[in-house]
């Protein structure tokens, strides 16, 4: 019998449990950190999982970090998920053997809301009591035997930011005897709401339906929730039939004076104030908590705006500014690689591919990571020590009238950096509508990329005088292009929230936790998750964009250009002095050859196939060229237009010689090429248009569908066109 | 400050008891009945605004809305839309 290998089942524990219950520290005090993260099949639903620290490979144990939810009344696919997975309805997700369900030691009563629903769930169940440190603090003293006793699960105490307790907790995940069976009753309900329930579902069960698809928690839920998604997921299992019964349960219980929706809160929250009597004692009187102080300054009418104020110029400045450096160094870096490549090879199509598309496409996937890591330090560290709730209380109200939350506060100024951290920021909006609403709007922030487009053209058309004496006329454009993109998002958000996203306003229940000092470790495995989701899933296509785009402007690619560019100053090279002067002059060569080519690639050519299109525009074929170019990423304008123009890739928005270029830039009849109508159109045509790939492979990843990219990609289109043309037609009639 | 009229304001006036919207910050109050409205009086008493309990109002957010308030211990923010449809005796 030796040689028999026996194949060990791994035992699945879910974790559930309210926000702001440290169901995170948890979950990384019982993985160590070594969390594996995917998707729900279907749903932007995250999920979150990990082997047990310590569980050996003959019981191995999984943990499985369910989202958090205030009740089991699922309203949003998040919380439906985790019906799902209790129900094991899902196929990606069978039952789990163990719910630990995490409470807020300090807030026992609400917490206790969704534990006893768990626990009504038939999956055995343990307690996580967390937070002892804070009850002890708030002279909460807990009597978990009794507890345990009264529920009917075992309660294990435990401080999860400092490790506390979780000897006991891994020592019972990883006991082969297993958890005890849950018990059968732990919140009686009225007898007319259970002989209700019963016959619904014999009503169901007689219409046809699988008993697998009747359990009578499901039943339960359905009759509890009025129109919620439980009825919804047991009419797409038993069928339509299954509302009728619901709805004669309904009108059963309504005729014995049973008032459903308010129902299960009141038999609960009885239940839980008997089952905490004598079991959990709260002080006589509230003294004030540290919290209650922080509050008083933190969210104060004139000191709390001001402290949000300062701390969101803090944010920004640091993705702005802060990141700066760092993104010069990774530039600087893939450049030098470049060069390094280029020097070493021998000038082809190979050469071209390996730095100009591969090279400068992962240089372009990675040089976003500094800002991403900076925005997600900042929020990682507000969300965790529980200012952020407070951000969204002092928000809701502004925000509120553009049909958002405040939750979309902080993703929208990061978007005023750059779109991806903001878009990946939308994940704290509970509202699927509002946060999907959050990510189609956040691209019309002018980030930071839409800079140097604004800095070249102002600095070479705006001229530079002083308004009244004091305000900068260059320096009011770059304020009227920020400005462009937040005032059109106003009314986009509007009309999403009344055609896409229509309904009712979602209620703000917003619970302002505790103020907690944070857990670095959390905040540091946090930034390596969100890299690593950017990298691999936003990379991969930011990458191949790069790729493809680096072919249309390379090919066709006939030697013949080079040979006949190089015929032009033939004369010039042969009638040069010395070296210096023929060095000069082959630099020219090379700088038309580029330039040559680019004009007659096919995306030259698609260019100057467009110039009818954008004629109304004001724009020639080769801002047109320049413009397509950009659609991956917007400031590859500038060096775009260096090339065009014959000046070299090397191109910045500083560059002289490039203004000078624009400047002198004529059309066939000798009329200028760029005047200030056309600057501006160029402009808003940037400020609105969504030229980014990376920002689309992102709302990709964060909507987990390719439809609202690319609806995205259209309206943004269209507007930055129409604004354009609008900017172009009016300044051109002002100007006359 | 009253950019965006308040639709709470209305829904406080038509009712005969005062509602969580017309609690000064620092009172307390019994909440006595819960208006439904969409089903969101099943989130409210989910989250513990159910009849019998005491309430107090903390503060008003800077800019009017939305408030905070204490309820069975923790403190809950909520807009006065949604207060409104708390009806408590003082």
């Amino acid at each position: 019998m030796s040689a028999l290998i026996v194949q060990h089942a791994t035992r699945r524990v879910v974790l559930c449990g309210n926000p702001n219950t440290g169901k995170t520290t948890v979950f990384n005090a019982l993985t160590g950190f070594r969390a594996h993260t995917g998707n729900y099949a279907g749903v932007t639903v995250e999920r979150k999982s990990g082997p047990l620290r310590g569980s050996t490979s003959q019981h191995p144990v999984e943990i499985i970090d369910l989202p958090g939810a205030y009740s089991l009344a699922a309203r949003s696919a998040d919380e439906m998920v985790a019906v799902e997975v209790l129900l094991g309805f899902r196929e990606d997700e069978p039952r789990p053997d163990l719910a630990l369900i995490v409470v807020d030691a300090s807030n026992l009563e609400r917490n206790l809301f969704l534990a006893t629903q768990v626990i009504e769930s038939g999956v055995p169940c343990a307690i996580v009591l967390n937070m002892m440190d804070a009850a002890h603090a708030n002279s909460i003293v807990i009597d978990q035997k009794l507890l345990s006793q009264r529920l009917g699960v075992p309660v294990f105490p435990a401080v999860a930011s400092r490790g506390e307790g979780f000897d006991t907790i891994r020592q019972f995940l990883t006991d082969p005897n297993g958890a005890p069976p849950p018990p059968p009753v732990v919140v009686p309900f009225p007898a007319a709401f259970e002989s209700a329930a019963e016959s619904a579902r014999k009503a169901i069960l007689d219409a046809g339906a699988r008993a697998e698809d009747t359990p009578p928690l499901l039943i339960r839920r359905a009759l509890l929730e009025s129109r919620g998604m439980a009825e919804e997921l047991l009419a797409k299992r038993c069928g339509e039939s299954a509302r009728h019964a619901l709805t004669t349960a309904r009108v059963t219980l309504h005729d014995a004076g049973v008032k459903l929706p308010a129902l299960e809160a009141h038999v609960r929250y009885d239940f839980i104030r008997n089952l905490l009597d004598g079991a959990a004692q709260r002080p006589q009187s509230r003294r004030e908590t540290h919290s209650d102080r922080i509050d008083r300054i933190l969210i104060h009418k004139v000191w709390g705006t001001a402290i949000f104020a300062l701390l969101m110029l803090l944010v920004f400045q640091a993705i702005y500014s802060w990141s700066a450096p760092f993104m010069d160094m990774i530039d600087g870096t893939f450049g030098w690689l470049g060069g390094l490549i280029e020097a070493s090879m021998p000038a082809g199509p190979l050469q071209s591919f390996l730095v100009n598309g591969v090279i400068s496409g992962v240089g372009g996937v990675i040089v976003f990571l500094p800002q991403i890591l900076f925005l997600f330090l900042f929020i990682s560290l507000l969300e965790d020590c529980g200012y952020m709730a407070r951000a969204a209380f002092l928000m809701d109200r502004l925000l509120n009238g553009c049909g958002l939350s405040g939750r979309s506060f902080i993703p929208m100024l990061s978007s005023f950096a750059c779109a991806i951290p903001g878009i990946m920021a939308t994940r704290t909006i509970e509202d699927r509508r509002d946060r999907f609403t959050t990510i189609l709007i956040a691209p019309l922030m002018s980030c930071s990329a839409r800079l140097p487009v604004y800095t070249l053209l102002i600095g070479a058309f705006i001229p530079s005088r002083r308004l009244f004496g004091v305000v900068n006329v260059q320096g009011l454009t770059l304020f009227a292009m920020y400005c462009v993109g937040f005032v059109v998002a106003i009314p986009v958000a509007l009309i999403l929230k009344k055609t896409f996203f229509r309904g009712a306003t979602p209620a703000l229940l917003l619970e302002l936790p505790p103020y907690r000092r944070p857990s670095l470790k959390t905040v540091f495995w946090r930034l390596v998750d969100r890299a690593g989701a950017f990298l691999k899933r936003a990379g991969t296509i930011i990458f191949a964009v790069s790729v493809l785009i680096w072919a249309a402007t390379y090919y066709p690619h006939p030697e013949s250009i080079r040979s006949e560019t190089e015929a032009r100053f033939q004369t010039e090279l042969s009638s040069a002095v010395n070296d210096d002067e023929k060095a000069t002059i082959q630099d020219e060569v090379d700088k038309a050859v580029s330039g040559a080519y680019l004009r007659q690639s096919f995306l030259g050519r698609a260019g100057i196939a467009i110039e009818p299109f954008v004629e109304p525009l004001g724009w020639d074929w080769k801002i047109a060229i320049a413009a397509l170019a950009s659609f991956p990423a917007r400031e590859v304008i500038v060096s775009t237009l260096g090339i065009i123009y014959d000046l070299g890739a090397d191109t910045d928005e500083q560059s002289t010689d490039l203004r000078d270029k624009l400047r002198a830039a004529t059309r066939e009849n000798g009329q200028p090429v760029f005047t200030i109508p056309v600057a501006l159109s160029i402009m808003v045509f940037f400020a609105l248009c969504a030229q980014c790939a990376a920002t689309l492979a992102v709302m990709r990843r964060e909507t987990n569908s390719w439809r609202w990219p690319a609806f995205a990609f259209a309206y943004m289109t269209t507007l930055a066109y129409l604004g354009a043309l609008l900017t172009f037609q009016v300044g051109t009639a002002l100007m006359h | 400050m009253k950019l965006f009229p308040l639709k709470s304001n209305r829904t406080a006036r038509d009712a005969s008891q005062p509602s969580l919207c017309d609690l000064e910050p620092g009172e307390s109050a019994r909440i006595v009945a819960v208006t439904s409205g969409n089903g969101i009086e099943q989130r409210l008493a989910e989250m513990g605004l159910t009849s019998g309990e005491n309430v107090e109002v903390v503060r008003i957010a800077p800019l009017g809305d939305p408030i905070e308030i204490r309820i069975r211990g923790y403190h809950l923010s909520l807009r006065r839309s949604e207060a409104g449809l708390v009806h408590v005796s003082k």
